[in-house]
């Protein structure tokens, strides 16, 4: 007899009917996506699952990493030599930009203190690798391999060498799942750096596109303008590069201007970023490890 | 019973498999396309012992994926229990169902499937492109007689009694 559910099955079990139990599930599950969805009430239940998973995205990123290690270890003896000779330039190059950048630093610190306003400066920073793990592709988002257990927590900001990369949107023990300033549902606070004009970026869900929806008509932009953190969001450490504009449509008839910005970071091809901890929020359990001259003055 | 372990072992193999295949890194030209395993598992497991396998499984393997996946946690858990419970429902009629006719009904379940999770995409405020969505239900359904018939041979062949 072909009877849907008649005999045995998974109904029989339990002495609930199927239906009732699949309208318990829902219930539960409807629940969990409200508690969820309101706020991190259920982290201890994600952290324990993420901890289950977490072999699993290991395994995962392992042959991809095993695979960088070879190409590693065979790499040419002369193409070490040349990517050496290049990386000392670069060092020099960058050691001299920084002397200069100290005493800016320290003058920008002195006028701030004249003003009487603080800034958040990046303070300490850690290399997070990015695990090879595809999450759902419709979304820019990766997983990093640091999680609360160095320190990682939601909101943190993530950087490149060349710029703003996300922010950290769950901090699991192990690992933390990051979203790329790229992503749609990502908005960031920034400003134009060749006249401090201030406005909003927004992903479009494409690795290489910034979108700056809210600058009128009449907005001082041009293409190829530097766009860098504002830091007015509380959680970006500003003057960071964002992106480079890189078309401005001027909509006349339409009260904004339909203006796109490339990022500067490498979105899509990172594999190592870097975990920004802000000055201010070291403040309290910190204050006297490195700079606490500096911090008391940015004060 | 010493067969049953066999069978509990080899099902948490295949869902072990099915999820590490879900975040297992793809070229950007083939990702979107990539099919969606654990429902495909959880639908096969459900057809060869809906005595074993039923709607706890689904809710656990959807709170691993929204867990892998980063979404609201109970999201694929909801969408894959869904699936389960409807196969669970048809499975005398599934099971005897030609090939066609059982990829028909796995496009159907999947549908479901994306439309759970895009519903709640939406009534949560998250932006998700829409073409994209859908991609995903034309690999699975090819892979899905695929699937059905290796893991039915090698059940079959290891000697796995459920």
């Amino acid at each position: 007899m072909i009877a849907p559910g008649g005999t045995g099955g998974d109904f029989a079990r339990g002495g609930a009917s199927l239906g009732f139990r699949f309208f318990l599930i829902c219930i539960v599950s409807l629940s969990l996506m409200v508690l969820d969805h309101r706020d991190e009430h259920l982290r201890t239940i994600r952290q324990a699952f993420s901890v289950l998973v977490y072999p699993i995205q290991l395994a995962v990123d392992l042959p991809v990493r095993g695979w960088r290690w070879v190409d590693a270890a065979m790499a040419e003896r002369s193409a070490l030599l040349t990517e050496n000779e290049a990386l000392k330039f670069e060092k020099l190059d960058a050691g001299v930009r920084l002397q200069r950048l100290d005493a800016l630093e320290a003058e920008n610190r002195r006028l701030r203190a004249m003003l009487d306003s603080s800034a958040k400066a990046a303070d300490r920073v850690l290399i997070a690798e990015v695990l090879a793990v595809d999450l759902d592709p419709y979304r820019q988002r990766f997983t990093i391999n640091r999680g609360s257990t160095d320190g990682v927590y939601v909101g943190q900001a993530l950087l490149d060498a060349d710029g703003l990369v996300g922010q950290v949107m769950h901090a699991e023990p192990f690992t933390s799942e990051a979203v790329l300033i790229s992503d749609a549902d990502h908005a960031l606070p920034v400003a134009i750096n060749r006249n401090g004009l201030r406005t909003i970026v927004i992903g479009t869900g494409d690795s290489g596109r910034l979108r700056m929806p809210y600058l009128p008509n009449t907005a001082d932009v041009e293409v190829g303008d530097l766009i860098i953190s504002s830091g007015l969001g509380g959680v970006f450490p500003s003057g960071y590069p964002v992106g480079y504009v890189s078309s401005v449509e001027r909509r006349p008839g339409q009260g904004f201007s339909e203006i796109y910005v490339q990022p500067a970071a490498m979105l899509d091809r990172a594999r190592e970023v870097l975990l920004v901890w802000t000055a201010e929020t070291e403040l309290t359990d910190r204050h006297d490890a490195e700079r606490p001259t500096s911090l008391a003055e940015a004060r | 019973m010493a067969e049953g372990r066999l069978t509990l072992r080899f099902a948490l193999i295949t869902f072990v498999v099915a999820l590490a295949l879900t975040i297992m890194p793809l070229p950007a030209s083939i990702a979107a396309f990539r099919p969606e395993w654990v429902p495909l598992i959880l639908i096969f497991w459900s057809l060869m012992a809906p005595e074993r396998f039923g709607l706890l499984t689904a809710f656990g393997m959807g709170l691993l994926l929204d867990t892998l996946s980063g979404a609201l946690l109970g999201q694929h858990a909801l969408a894959l229990v869904v699936v389960v419970y409807l196969t669970l429902r048809f499975h005398l009629r599934i099971r005897v169902f030609p090939v066609w006719q059982f990829g028909m009904t796995i496009v159907l379940l999947l549908t479901l499937y994306e439309f759970v999770l895009f519903w709640i995409d939406g009534v949560a405020g998250r932006t998700v492109p829409i073409v994209e969505r859908w991609a995903p239900l034309l690999a699975s359904a090819l892979v899905s007689p695929l699937i059905l018939g290796y893991l039915d041979q090698f059940r079959r062949d290891a000697q796995v009694r459920v």
